[in-house]
């Protein structure tokens, strides 16, 4: 048996006729449930641990079983981990969707197919590689009820040898994978995988351009997805308490809490130095999280879009009253039955001004797993320090999808409470006014229930108090509050984390984006300097309010594009609500809303379209 | 110069005067029963020598929810929102658990919009006293029927109301409630007796205090006047609390008393009243409370306990400071640990 690859009409330009090393995406097409996450973490842990950049990206149905689910590997020598719009190399195992995903390669790809699919009959433009699975897989599993799963460990071997991967390394993933505790499933895996492998080397010839080399690319990083990351952040900020209800795409987060809370933080008697609560509903969670934070501890909830909605209220009043919270909002599409598990920045307007009355929370805005580590840190601080709910939107492309990272940091300096009084101050003090501006940064001094003093005590309640936390409706004490308020916006815009800027030399426009449109905006600065000769500056927020940074940046540019991961440009829509009209009159917007992590090409194609170039 | 001899002014166990536990002047309508509950609390928490800057008070919305202000100035308090105090004051608790906490809310606050923060606050045990000041209407709205108005009671304006009640002394005795008790404002001995048990017990006490609207529900065809209460209120038991502080006089059992030893030592002396009643038998407790119902009776006194059942800070296997006082050193981590998770993510 051989590939069949008969005269290909390939377009120029984009044809992979010679040696593609280190640049392709790996595409593996197969049914929910079927068991293949593990061979697509393996294949992608093996090319990692060759030295080669890569990124792992699964798009998944809302369904435990049956439903068609992709897992894209991306391997790039240049370090470049978006996704990538075009597909390369394709893995089709699933017989519903395999002549649509065949039909949309482009002309000269490759594709590794179950046999009896019989894709051979729809294109001849490919590079075709037939793999008799079903065959195959009997004599490596006895069990025939574990065959379903094993079966896409064979496909590994088949990839490995087409790709030249290492199969000590596809050995080592593996093994690390299951873990010493399921050392004879890894056994059972591991031979499916020789298995693929032993019968491509006899059967299939490498004719396809793509190969993997070693090269020195991923010392020193890990692999992590950002719930797991942004749930280390937590714990090593010393939060105590975390309070949630599960929600795709955030419930691994406080799941991975758990684990590590066990791990990290259960003292020397065996006892919890934390407490973590599924709440009955997001609006129990975020209310928990409230009276966590008031009487003392450093309290967290995790949720997305729709529990939003639900904590509405109690954002608010977590805002008048003076409260910290943090709250991680793992971004996603659409209430109810809307597209759960598929990615967008959905919420940056909501969340800006959650609630009603006049109300602002900060919002920070990760972009790598590093920085949901860091910035839970730099959430909790601000939260605690400023006396108010805090959010960090992520999304689910950075929540749930495996990232290669630089090691985390251990976090520098002590962790910092904000403006606590002990009984001992309030013994020296003789009493204290909770919302009295006394240090002019529009922030008071609070103090805890069970403080272990007479002058402690304050009653906690919505916008209606003086500065004594006194009830009161006169107009006066309520606008005073609220200029008191509009005050203390104003310190955390000088705290929160400054913009990430590239300017460069030349640049007639600049890009402006948060999160994960990262690494597709730094691609696409790639793209125009090396096919269009044109430099691009890039400005990525990391928060919410946005700092003079942004106002700079703009007067630097002729034209400034503002990407987004949503319909109606939600970041470029909250600018207009802190910029001046010279600015705004700058601003274009680059809209990515199909569901799918943002990638590159469609960046750049877009404002192409715009300059049109 | 006067000589006269000024009286000393009466201290409790821990040296405080009774002003310590006053609050700020009430704003709810002349007559209306939730005054009488702030009373009962300033006396009790009084009597029992509790510190007041260790008690944390929380509300949610509604007449009912204002009284915190009403009682113990010098705890902390927490106004939030309706019907959502049960999650408020899980947080609060969870973070300090040396805190003694107590909810004031209504029957629109915690039978209707509240009902489900309600109904897993049960589940959990937390130590919590929980008061529902029911009166079976809402007030600050002026006069609709709240989820706890009888089926075929009357509004002021003569409203008749065909829907069923939801019982929240019974959905604490069946959903995880340790201490459940159905009491009327107009009682102050029982009601003192009752806040005093829930003070001493570890666990989440419930108290539906029938507490009449003196503006909304007082008229006849009420089922929760004055007047109806005082009519048709059963009283399951005479209840005497001696107080762990207390020397307990010996009584001779005569079959009629049954006595039950809360977590501090305090105990619960229940003297029976015409009916035999065993208030931790939990069918019992089910039972009186539909019998009750069928016969338009309003039976009072501690429905059930259960001294026994692991409070939700065991459940959690929680450290013993509160969270909120840990020391750095115990929350963050070391570097070691880091690195160590560090290396098996590469």
């Amino acid at each position: 048996m051989s590939t069949t690859l008969a005269s290909p009409t390939l377009p120029s330009g984009n044809t992979p006729q010679q040696r593609v090393v280190n640049d392709f995406s790996i595409q593996v097409a197969t049914a929910n449930g079927s068991g293949s996450q593990t061979s697509n973490t393996v294949l992608m842990r093996a090319l990692f641990q060759m030295g080669i950049p890569v990124s792992g990206k699964n798009m998944f149905p809302s369904n435990i079983q049956g439903l068609p689910t992709w897992f894209t590997i991306r391997a790039s020598k240049h370090g470049w981990i978006a996704r990538k719009k075009e597909i390369d190399f394709l893995v089709a195992m699933n017989p519903e969707t395999a002549k649509e995903d065949c039909l949309d390669l482009q002309p000269g790809r490759v594709i590794v197919y179950d046999e009896p699919l019989k894709l051979d009959e729809l294109r001849s433009d490919l590079h075709m590689y037939p793999v008799p699975f079903d065959k195959l897989v009997g004599p490596v599993c006895p069990d025939a009820k574990l065959r379903k799963l094993v079966k896409n460990m064979i496909y590994d071997g088949v990839v490995a040898y087409l790709l030249e991967i290492d199969m000590e390394e596809i050995h080592k993933a593996l093994f690390k994978q299951f873990g010493p505790k399921k050392a004879k499933a890894a056994e059972l895996n591991w031979g499916a995988a020789k298995a693929g492998f032993d019968w491509a080397a006899a059967n299939l010839s490498k004719d396809n351009p793509y190969r993997v080399e070693r090269m020195n690319g991923t010392a020193n990083k890990i692999i992590i997805d950002g719930n797991a990351a942004a749930a280390l952040g937590c714990i090593f900020a010393g939060c105590t308490f975390a309070a949630w209800y599960p929600i795709t795409p955030s419930s691994s987060l406080v799941e991975s809490m758990i684990g590590y809370f066990k791990r990290l933080r259960t003292d020397a008697d065996g006892k919890a130095t934390y407490a973590v609560v599924q709440a009955e509903d997001e609006l129990a969670s975020i209310g928990m999280v409230i009276g966590a934070s008031w009487a003392g501890a450093r309290a967290m909830t995790s949720t997305a879009g729709p529990g939003i909605s639900l904590m509405s209220e109690f954002v608010g009043l977590g805002y008048y009253t003076e409260v910290p919270a943090v709250i991680f909002d793992v971004q996603r599409v659409g209430p109810s039955t809307g597209l759960p598990t598929r990615t967008m920045q959905g919420d940056i307007l909501s969340n800006a001004v959650l609630s009603h009355g006049d109300t602002r929370h900060p919002i920070l805005f990760p972009a790598s797993p590093g920085e949901c580590f860091t910035m839970a840190g730099d959430a909790f601080d601000l939260a605690e320090q400023f006396q108010t709910p805090v959010f960090v939107n992520t999304d689910l492309d950075l929540g749930m999808n495996n990232w290669m990272s630089d090691a985390f940091p251990y976090p520098e300096g002590p962790i910092r409470r904000g403006k606590v009084l002990s009984a001992e101050d309030l013994e020296r003090l003789g009493g204290f006014e909770r919302y009295r501006d006394v240090d002019g940064d529009g922030v008071g001094y609070r103090t805890l229930p069970g403080t272990n003093h007479p002058a402690a005590s304050y009653f906690t309640r919505g916008s209606g108090h003086n500065e004594k936390a006194q009830y009161s409706e006169r107009p006066e004490d309520y606008m005073n509050n609220m200029d008191r308020l509009a005050r203390k916006f104003e310190s955390i815009r000088a705290a929160v984390p400054k913009p990430e800027v590239d300017y460069a030399a030349g640049a007639k426009f600049g890009i402006v984006f948060c999160g994960t449109s990262r690494e597709a905006c730094r691609e696409s600065q790639d793209q125009f300097q090396r096919e269009y000769q044109r430099p691009v500056s890039l400005c990525r927020l990391r928060a919410y309010p946005f700092t003079p940074e942004l106002g700079e940046f703009i007067d630097r540019h002729e034209r400034v594009y503002v990407v987004d991961q949503n319909r109606d440009g939600q970041l470029h829509q909250l600018m207009k609500l802190d910029l001046d009209l010279t600015h705004l009159a700058k601003l274009r917007g680059v809209r990515y809303y199909c569901g799918l992590p943002i990638d590159a090409r469609s960046i750049t194609d877009e404002i192409l379209r715009q300059e049109s170039l | 110069m006067s000589t006269t001899a000024v009286p000393p002014k009466k201290t409790n166990r821990i040296g405080l005067e009774v002003l310590s536990y006053k609050g700020g002047k009430t704003t709810l309508c002349a007559g209306c029963g939730h005054n009488s509950v702030s009373e009962r609390i300033v006396e009790v928490f009084f009597e029992m020598g509790i510190q007041p800057w260790t008690v944390a008070k929380f509300s949610g919305i509604g007449c009912s929810s204002k009284s915190p202000a009403y009682f113990l100035n010098l705890a902390h308090g927490f106004n939030s929102v309706h019907g959502r105090a049960p999650s408020v004051a899980t947080g609060a608790m969870l973070a300090n658990r040396n805190l003694m906490g107590i909810v004031v809310t209504g029957d629109g606050d915690t039978a209707s919009i509240g009902i489900g923060q309600f109904m897993h606050l049960l589940r959990r045990n937390l130590p919590l006293i929980y008061i529902i000041e029911d009166n079976g209407v809402y007030g600050l709205t002026k006069g609709q029927f709240s989820a706890t108005s009888d089926y075929g009671a009357k509004s002021k304006g003569g409203g008749l109301n065909e829907m069923h009640k939801l019982d929240c002394c019974l959905l604490g005795i069946e959903h995880g409630a340790t201490l459940v008790a159905r009491t009327f404002s107009g009682d102050k001995k029982q009601l003192q007796a009752i806040l005093k048990t829930a003070i001493a017990h570890k666990g989440l006490s419930i108290i539906d205090v029938i507490s009449p609207c003196t503006t909304f529900n007082d008229h006849p065809g009420s089922t929760m006047s004055y007047a109806y209460v005082k009519d048709h209120d059963i009283p399951l038991h005479e209840l005497n609390f001696i107080p762990h502080f207390d020397e307990i006089q010996v009584e001779i059992a005569d079959g009629e008393t049954q006595e039950v030893t809360l977590h501090d030592g305090s105990v619960l002396r229940v003297k029976k009243l015409g009916r035999d009643y065993d208030p931790t038998d939990k069918m019992a407790a089910i039972r009186v409370l539909h019998e009750a119902e069928a016969a338009q009776e309003v039976v009072t006194g501690v429905l059930y306990i259960d001294t026994h059942a692991k409070d939700y800070f065991e459940t959690l296997n929680m450290v013993d400071a509160p969270l909120a006082a840990l020391p750095e050193g115990l929350t963050r981590p070391a570097k070691a640990a880091l690195d160590e998770i560090m290396e098996e993510l590469r």
